[in-house]
């Protein structure tokens, strides 16, 4: 009697290793990293002590500078200095130009219909420059804990859409950062608050940043964090009351006509200034130009107070789509810099009819709580049972006749999630389909964000109506779609991972990425190497356990023999290649070749699941 | 395998109407740690992609359970009785009158003097009708009787539309404010 067991997922396959694992909180201003050393979480600083890094990228002369070296650039060489990139992630010329007016970069259409920045360095996209400001991130986290990092947990607005979310994996991936999971940013808070206070309860996350806002319901209870509802907007934070602060200051100071750029830099970060002095005093002087003046509260309090009624009104949608009401909450968590205005604390405490919790750090939560997500995701910490349910913010759906959007998945669903719907042809003998993939809470196509079109093609021709088409959308725990496509009757198929209208292609990336192998550095290709040898171990850990317990049981003499040369031949060819494509067409083919047995083992723990029985309950006569 | 038919055998729970929530939320819990993507991180690829199909159909037979008009729809689909939207009528005159009445409250609310507690009014009407709906479906689905089951449905998703749009309604609301 053999006693047949899966492996505990989550359990790391060598127990004493320790893992490099990092959160990363990517901010609009400042961006951090944190990561858990002997059971605590603590922030990663620079060399002179600074937590914060400004989200600041500086194409020079001598080279790229980023963060606070960056910095010192910004007023006198603003083309070539860049602030606020985030606000740019996964948007087209038009959009920023559209929501931000007049700009100090000169904007360019980037591939794939991204936004790009024409600087000194040529032409950037909001990809490359997240890149960077995530490449001197890792370095500092590289030097403090002494080798290259195994993964990271990167935070997002969790009310950011797939193309945002898609943007920001492709940065860390061209930073060459692992990523083990996009976590959303109040969820991360929550759980840096939830594992301190270890209560169980509801609590509302209100995280007001210098270019986002989000507002999370969560359930907690011993160690779940189980979001219930999620809302925001990608486009509000504190730049924008800065931008408010600025208009007001034109008005004072009588300034009409177009401000080039570094006059432009200058006035915002006059209006910063003065709004950021407010938080502590009754009045702040604010100089630009020529002009002098002195704003106070109630000054404020006019620029921004339209603002702040936003995020109460989406607080107000995230409650009520939650099904829970301010009075039923434990607490609410103020997360981000902007928070910090008592304006906003007022606000908040009006609406939630209670005094927010601002004892926390509202710029090191973030951080902190991915730090410890990415603790436990990178498998050191077995055994431990946290549990982080999240949901997608907007709903997902498909263009139908006369350009209306029939949805698909709804918002506020728990992810990951995957949902089919079929559709039929309308014309006799069509035999190709366009998919048109859209995202968001309207009615009509034209007032949602597009994320991809792709057509099934190659359908044999039948009666309009008669072919049976399921489109199947799948919502990773990253909240990034795929989508498929099938005519079920005779069988045809297209597959599209959701690489968006405003996305890098597949082969864009491994351009950028070769790219930067070609440009002499070895060091990019041992990394790509070590990646593969990594996948290689794993495939070959899982899979020869896997034969080990089920092999004789799941698969005819033929299929295990089959498998066992596939397998010997990767565990040959780890040893000795040193070629990382080479390495990954193996692992693509093995695993290709064992998809079959993973998903009849997978069941059999579904099944057990069913029975009532954990899997390793069962004995099995060997 | 395909899970569509066995939710409730998923969750350990009787083929009823009636749901334990408290033990349905205890075991999703318990799937989900078992499934989890977030459990399969340091897993290949392949396992990976597995994890998300796995979760993703406990996600989805949760949902299902949890609601009480899907979960109803899905045991009259148990049965082979077929949901499709096309049938969805009833002859049943007294409740129509009722439901055209409740629509045009429904369009009425903006122009009352507090559209929020005449939104909050409608609110409970359609909660105490749709609970009574729902016993109505326990006890002739227990009863074997499918012909009123589907019946009571019927009208379960007749309040269903009604109270989205009143949540439709109140979000406009919001926003004009």
């Amino acid at each position: 009697m053999a006693l047949l067991q899966i492996s505990e997922p989550g359990q790391s396959l060598e127990p004493h290793q320790y893992r490099r694992a990092v959160g990363i909180d990517l901010g609009t201003t400042n961006s951090l990293i944190a990561t858990v050393r002997s059971g605590s979480a603590e922030i990663l600083p620079d060399q002179q002590g600074h937590n914060l890094m400004p989200s600041i990228v500086h194409y020079g002369r001598e080279g790229v500078l980023v963060g606070r070296a960056a910095a010192e650039w910004a007023v006198s060489d603003p083309q070539n200095t860049v602030v606020s990139i985030k606000r740019f992630m996964g948007r087209s010329r038009q959009e920023c130009i559209d929501r931000d007016g007049e700009l100090v970069y000169q904007l360019a259409e980037s591939d794939g219909g991204m936004v790009g920045l024409v600087t000194r360095a040529g032409k950037v996209s909001p990809v490359e420059v997240s890149a960077e400001i995530l490449r001197a991130l890792a370095q500092r986290a590289e030097q403090a804990l002494g080798g290259p990092l195994n993964g990271a947990v990167i935070t997002v607005p969790a009310y950011f859409d797939d193309a945002q979310r898609q943007a920001t994996k492709d940065a860390a991936t061209l930073a060459g950062i692992k990523v083990l999971r996009l976590l959303n940013e109040p969820t991360a808070a929550a759980i840096a608050y939830g594992l301190d206070n270890a209560e169980s309860g509801l609590i509302a996350v209100y995280d007001l940043g210098g270019g986002t806002f989000d507002i999370s319901v969560l359930r907690l209870s011993r160690g779940v964090f189980e979001v219930l509802a999620t809302g925001g907007d990608t486009a509000l934070g504190g730049d924008d009351f800065d931008s408010a602060v600025a208009s007001w200051v034109c008005e004072q100071a009588g300034v009409t006509g177009d401000l080039s750029s570094q006059q432009h830099r200058a006035l915002i970060e006059a209006a910063r200034l003065a709004r950021e002095t407010l938080t502590s005093e009754d009045t702040a002087a604010v100089e630009f130009q020529n002009w002098q003046g002195v704003i106070d509260h109630d000054q404020l309090n006019a620029c921004v107070d339209g603002l702040i009624g936003k995020t109460v009104r989406a607080s107000k949608r995230a409650l009520r789509d939650a099904g829970v009401t301010t009075e039923e909450l434990m607490a609410v968590v103020m997360v981000g810099g902007t928070t910090r205005m008592p304006r906003v604390r007022e606000k908040v405490a009006e609406f939630f009819q209670r005094p927010p919790m601002v004892n926390i750090d509202p710029d090191t939560v973030v951080a902190i709580g991915a730090a410890r997500q990415a603790e436990v995701l990178s498998g050191n910490r077995p055994g431990d049972e946290m549990l982080l349910l999240d949901v997608i913010p907007l709903s997902l759906g498909i263009e139908t006749m006369g350009g209306l959007v029939e949805r698909i998945i709804h918002r506020n669903t728990t992810i990951p999630v995957a949902k089919a719907q079929e559709f039929t042809t309308f014309k006799d003998g069509q035999t190709a389909l366009a998919v048109h993939v859209v995202q968001g809470e309207r009615e009509l196509v034209s007032d949602c964000r597009s994320l991809a079109r792709f057509d099934l093609k190659g359908m044999p021709p039948m009666a309009a109506g008669a072919a049976k088409i399921r489109i199947t959308y799948q919502v990773d725990a990253d909240g990034l779609l795929n989508v498929t496509a099938r005519e079920l009757i005779s069988g045809t198929q297209a597959r599209i991972e959701v690489k968006p209208a405003y996305g890098l292609s597949e082969g864009e990336i491994s351009k950028m990425l070769q790219d930067s192998f070609n440009n002499a550095n070895d060091d990019m290709r041992i990394r790509a190497l070590r990646e593969q040898q990594v996948e290689a171990d794993r495939l070959l850990q899982d899979l020869r356990s896997a034969l080990a317990q089920d092999g004789q049981q799941l698969l005819g003499k033929e299929e295990l023999h089959c498998l066992v040369k596939e397998l010997d031949e990767l565990a040959e060819l780890r040893k000795v290649s040193t070629d990382h494509r080479e390495l990954a067409r193996h692992i693509e083919a093995l695993a290709r070749l064992s998809e079959d047995f993973a998903a009849r083992r997978m069941d059999i723990a579904i099944k057990g699941a069913l029975a009532g029985h954990r899997i390793d309950e069962y004995e099995v006569d060997g | 395998m395909d899970l569509t038919k066995h939710y409730f055998d998923l969750f350990r729970l009787p083929v009823a109407f009636a749901v334990d929530r408290r033990l349905l939320d205890e075991r999703y819990l318990a799937l989900q740690r078992q499934f989890h993507p977030d459990r399969y991180v340091s897993r290949s690829a392949q396992e990976q992609h597995l994890a998300v199909r796995s979760a993703a159909a406990v996600n989805q037979a949760y949902a299902v359970l949890c609601s009480p008009v899907k979960r109803a729809q899905y045991l009259l689909e148990l049965q082979g009785l077929d949901s499709d939207d096309s049938n969805k009528t009833t002859s049943d005159r007294e409740f129509l009158l009722e439901q055209m009445r409740l629509r045009e409250s429904l369009v009425e609310v903006p122009d009352a003097a507090d559209p929020f507690a005449e939104l909050a009014d409608l609110e409970r009407e359609i909660a105490q009708a749709s609970v009574a709906l729902e016993d109505e479906f326990a006890t002739t689905y227990q009863a074997a009787d499918l012909t009123g089951a589907k019946q009571a449905l019927v009208k379960m998703q007749f309040y269903g539309k009604l109270q989205a749009q009143l949540a439709d309604l109140e979000e406009q609301l919001d926003e004009l404010n």
